[in-house]
């Protein structure tokens, strides 16, 4: 049959048409995609994607956050007294410098600066890692201080308040960071001393990382040990730090009806009347909503953070094996992009937790 | 020069060298990156829990033959009507269509070798294994007894294994969310040339709906129960009122969610009607656009309509009225669909295969479903019918009717490709009909007796209910049955069925341009892009016992140039 011949051969030519249209992949696009643009459109919208969910589900966080201060407004003025304010704004700035070396190393690995996109994406990992740190130590001194979540809340206005500067808590997260730190020293030294150089140099960078951690640590402590009131006075050293950060507002406890402290020389009369001081409701319980809110939302940027750095390493170590080329960076600029996102959720968080009056 | 073993080879069945057996091994399946294998090992999990859940409910429904206990306490009654819906929708319905049919079917309908991101893709599967496992760990334990809604403050209260079950929950979220996300991406970025929007099978835009609900909707779920299990281990008191907490909140974070998750259910489903009703018609499907935009106008509709779950829990009368209104928007672009899947069926070519009796079955109970959606959507009649047997019957109808029948014609539709076996016709068509009218000797009588104000979660009830109940046990145990014979005879014809082309349907999608089973790389030539439901674009081949696409001529093209694709008509 003529026409199945023709049929035949038409068949054929669409099996050569695909042979001679193969062409040869390069060595980081995979099998399934055409172009190395096709690859990367697709990581590109996946990231953003991504992000959109990652925004929805903080978002659930902040509705409850909404909710809960519309709710009982009191309960967050009161609450800012125990946050520090210097503390956290020193952590903002950390991660906007953070975001700003990232952008640079996605930069860099858009030029094949390989070199420049290791340094960039090391900085970046220090900042997340002090962030982690001056976290920590504003974590345990809560814990201490009996700052916790829902039912757990037991703070005591009134109790005198003479930790240890170092608590144990402090000493607890600073466990794992310093096996980690341990282990990447010895990882360094051991692979470059066997001219290992490249698994060498990313335990190095790793270990500079948890020194970063330990960086943060220590000017948290720094603070709050210049922070301590040196008189054995009854008050939460939370109030003095956030007196000597704006010193106009009272401090005013609304559970301790008793005596509501003035800790400053220019009294707010009005503010100090206003304050629902003599409440029945036991209020402390409520503030322990507060610091649930407090807990999850900056708990799960944490979580966030670490994520980053685990994602940022393996940047860092392709980074060191110099694989970046003008037409493949898009692992950075994904990262890179992801990395802002948790930047923007803390730029979010700062003022909605830190910064209420 | 193709030889006819060549075109055997490239469109008819193929014996070897398929995905199939292009590897052999447990591993080459656990850690296969192939979308298809993905898919089989979906099927397994998504039948199994069929099959789990299905049992429960068997259970639940002999223990209601009689008015009074029989042989179930009132403890055991709530475990398995929770255990019955929980397991139903997170791993039985949510994943079914899309991860198995889906999954399967999308990269081929692009002609393509895979989805945008194999690994998560397979990271996908892994998470609804881990999540099934959570699940299975409730079982063990002390089981579960909230209701598949896990309503505070109950849930943060009772002793039962909450935190494993929204655990499990969670993460199979996260398997949603991106399966949902992969399927994006791989649409935008994956379409061949020549396939513009508009010239997507209808499939992919049920699909591409859904992917949007599951990527915006899923992630606020996690979120909540997260916040349970946290509420649950800490206390946190944010859905406590005793803390000044809010357990209404909890009930809108869940409906933010669990509203448009029913739409993740639906559309699919819907997709997949619409996609096998032109074939089986052979006609081209009427109203394209009009399908195609009414699943994006659900799917974003579908957000704004939470507050119809919480009419009775108190919420402002204000909104109530403002969700209701937006509810019976929803149901235009839904009607839409049903009135143009009528207006494909009106003077076409029906062949009334075992698909085609699920698309008809399918239109009907969702059409019954679908309305009964609006008695309930309207505030006045929604008072008396919430939480009675009448909205377990519209859900029922919806998903069950719905979704499960859609499932069931899609896995008779594509089985010729996925097993390379054509199934028993008439055994298949019986199935069909004994779940049609077990399903609605069970669920009919429900909505009668809820509409008579027997209400739902009840372990024991009035002898004036007890015809109705009865009627429902029986239509159960049939429809059991007719569920349990359809896949027995999918099972039968993977092994022993009839040999099956690439094309035996004579679709014009691109799926049916491979053999059946397709390759490891699903093509072995270029394909050729053509309108979806252009049936002039394949020819019946006697050599391959099966369609074949028909080349389009080109004019003098020495350098290969991308195939013109036909205007479509
Ligand atoms: C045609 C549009 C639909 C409308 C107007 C509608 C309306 C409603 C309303 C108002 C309720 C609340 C009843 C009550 O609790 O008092 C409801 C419940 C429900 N609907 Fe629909 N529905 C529609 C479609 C669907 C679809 C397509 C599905 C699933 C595939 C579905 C699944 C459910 C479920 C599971 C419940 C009960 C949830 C529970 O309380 O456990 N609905 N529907
Ligand atoms: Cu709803």
């Amino acid at each position: 049959m003529a026409t199945t011949n023709v049929v035949r051969d038409e068949y054929s030519e669409l099996v050569d048409l695909e042979h001679s249209h193969d062409h040869e992949h390069g060595q980081f696009i995979a099998h399934h995609f055409h172009s190395a643009e096709q690859q990367f459109d697709s990581g590109k919208l996946g990231i953003w994607l991504f992000l959109v969910t990652e925004v929805l589900f903080f978002g659930g966080l902040f509705v409850a956050y909404i909710i809960y201060r519309y709710n009982r407004p009191d309960v967050f003025i009161d609450a800012h007294h125990h946050l520090d304010t210097l503390l956290g704004g020193l952590n903002t700035i950390v991660l906007l410098f953070s975001s700003l070396t990232m952008a640079w190393g996605v930069r860099a690995a858009q030029l094949g600066d390989n070199r420049t996109t290791a340094i960039s994406v090391l900085a970046t990992m220090v900042c997340a890692a002090l962030f982690l740190g001056v976290k920590a130590v504003e974590y345990s001194h809560k814990w201490d201080l009996g700052l916790l979540p829902g039912n757990l809340f037991s703070y005591d206005p009134l109790a005198k308040h003479d930790h240890a500067l170092i608590s144990n808590y402090l000493v607890m997260l600073c466990v794992p960071f310093g096996v980690l730190l341990l282990g990447f020293l010895l990882g360094a030294i051991l692979n470059l001393n066997t001219g290992k150089k490249l698994i060498g140099q990313f335990y190095g960078g790793m270990a500079i990382t948890m020194l970063g951690y330990f960086a943060g640590v220590g000017v948290g402590v720094l603070w709050m040990a210049t922070m301590t009131p040196k008189h054995d006075s009854h008050d939460d050293h939370h109030a003095a730090v956030v007196v000597a950060a704006d010193a106009v507002r009272p401090v005013v406890f609304s559970a301790d009806d008793a005596a509501p402290k003035v800790e400053t020389a220019v009294v707010d009369g009005a503010a100090a009347a206003e304050a629902p001081a003599g409440s029945t409701a036991p209020l402390d319980k409520s503030l322990g909503v507060f610091f649930s809110i407090y807990y999850c939302m900056t708990g799960l940027h944490a979580v966030h953070i670490i994520a980053g750095i685990a994602a940022l390493a393996w940047i860092f170590y392709r980074s060191l094996a110099a694989q970046w080329r003008p037409d493949y960076f898009g692992p950075v600029d994904f990262v890179g992009l992801y990395w802002h996102l948790v930047d923007l959720i803390w730029i979010y968080l700062f003022p909605l937790m830190y910064l209420i009056r | 020069m193709a030889t006819v073993t060549q075109k055997q080879q490239l469109f008819g069945h193929a014996p070897t060298n398929h995905y199939l057996d292009a590897s052999r091994g447990v591993m080459s399946w656990i850690f296969t990156l192939d979308h298809k294998r993905i898919a089989i090992m979906y099927m397994y999990g998504v039948i199994l829990s069929l099959f789990l859940a299905g049992i429960f409910a068997l259970v639940l429904r002999l223990e209601l033959y009689t008015p009074g206990p029989w042989f179930l306490t009132s403890a055991q009654y709530n475990q398995m009507f929770t255990l019955h819906g929980a397991v139903m929708v997170f791993l039985f319905i949510i994943p079914s269509i899309p991860a198995i049919i889906g999954n399967f079917v999308l990269p081929m309908m692009l002609g393509a070798k895979d989805v945008a991101f194999p690994r998560l893709n397979l990271a996908s599967l892994w998470l609804y294994w881990a999540g099934g496992f959570f699940f299975i760990v409730v079982l063990a334990t002390s089981g579960l007894d909230t209701g598949w809604t896990f309503y505070t403050p109950y849930s943060t209260t009772t002793s039962t294994n909450v935190i494993a079950a929204t655990l499990g929950a969670f993460i199979l979220g996260f398997s949603s969310i991106f399966t949902g996300l992969n399927f994006i991406v791989t649409i935008n970025t994956m379409r061949p040339k020549g396939m513009t929007w508009f010239r997507m099978p209808l499939l992919l835009w049920g699909l591409y709906s859904t992917s949007i609900i599951q990527v915006l909707a899923t992630p606020v779920l996690g979120i909540t129960l997260l916040l349970l299990i946290v509420e649950r281990l800490l206390k946190l008191g944010i859905f406590d009122p005793a803390y000044g907490g809010d357990p209404l909140l909890y009930q809108h974070f869940f409906w933010f969610y669990s509203h448009p998750a029913v739409y993740i259910m639906i559309l699919p489903a819907m997709g997949v009607i619409s996609e096998m009703l032109g074939v089986h018609c052979r006609k081209e499907v009427f109203g394209y656009k009009f399908i195609a935009l009414s699943s994006v106008a659900i799917a974003l509709l579908g957000f704004l309509v939470w507050g119809h779950h919480m009419f009775t829990s108190g919420q402002s009368e204000m909104a109530s009225l403002v969700f209701s209104a937006i509810t019976f928007s929803v149901a235009v672009p839904s009607a839409i669909k049903v009135f143009n899947w009528l207006c494909t069926m009106y003077r076409g070519d029906i062949n009334l295969s075992t698909p085609m009796m699920y698309i008809m079955s399918f239109i009907f109970l969702f059409g019954i479903g679908g309305l009964t959606g609006l008695w309930l959507g309207a505030l006045s009649t929604d008072i008396p019918l919430h939480d009675t047997y009448f909205v377990v019957a519209h859900f029922h109808y919806v998903m069950v009717g719905g979704t499960m029948t859609s499932l069931l014609g899609g896995l008779f539709h594509w089985w010729p490709k996925m097993s390379g076996r054509m199934y028993n016709e008439p055994l298949g068509k019986l199935f069909c009909l004994l779940v049609f009218i077990g399903f609605n000797l069970t669920f009919f009588p429900q909505f009668i007796m809820g509409s008579l104000g027997m209400p739902r979660r009840y372990h024991e009830y009035q002898a004036v209910y007890q015809i109705y109940h009865q009627l429902s046990t029986i239509g159960a145990f049939t429809l059991g049955i007719g569920i349990f014979g359809a896949v027995m005879t999918l099972v039968y014809a993977w092994f022993f069925g009839r040999k099956a082309s690439g094309n035996p349907w004579g679709a014009a999608t691109l799926e049916w341009q491979s053999s059946s089973p397709p390759s490891f790389h699903n093509f072995e030539h270029r394909v050729i892009v053509s309108a979806p439901y252009d049936f002039s674009s394949v020819v019946y081949d006697e050599s391959v016992d099966g369609y074949v696409p028909v080349v389009p001529k080109r004019e003098a093209a020495p350098a290969p140039q991308p195939t013109p694709a036909p205007v479509s008509n």
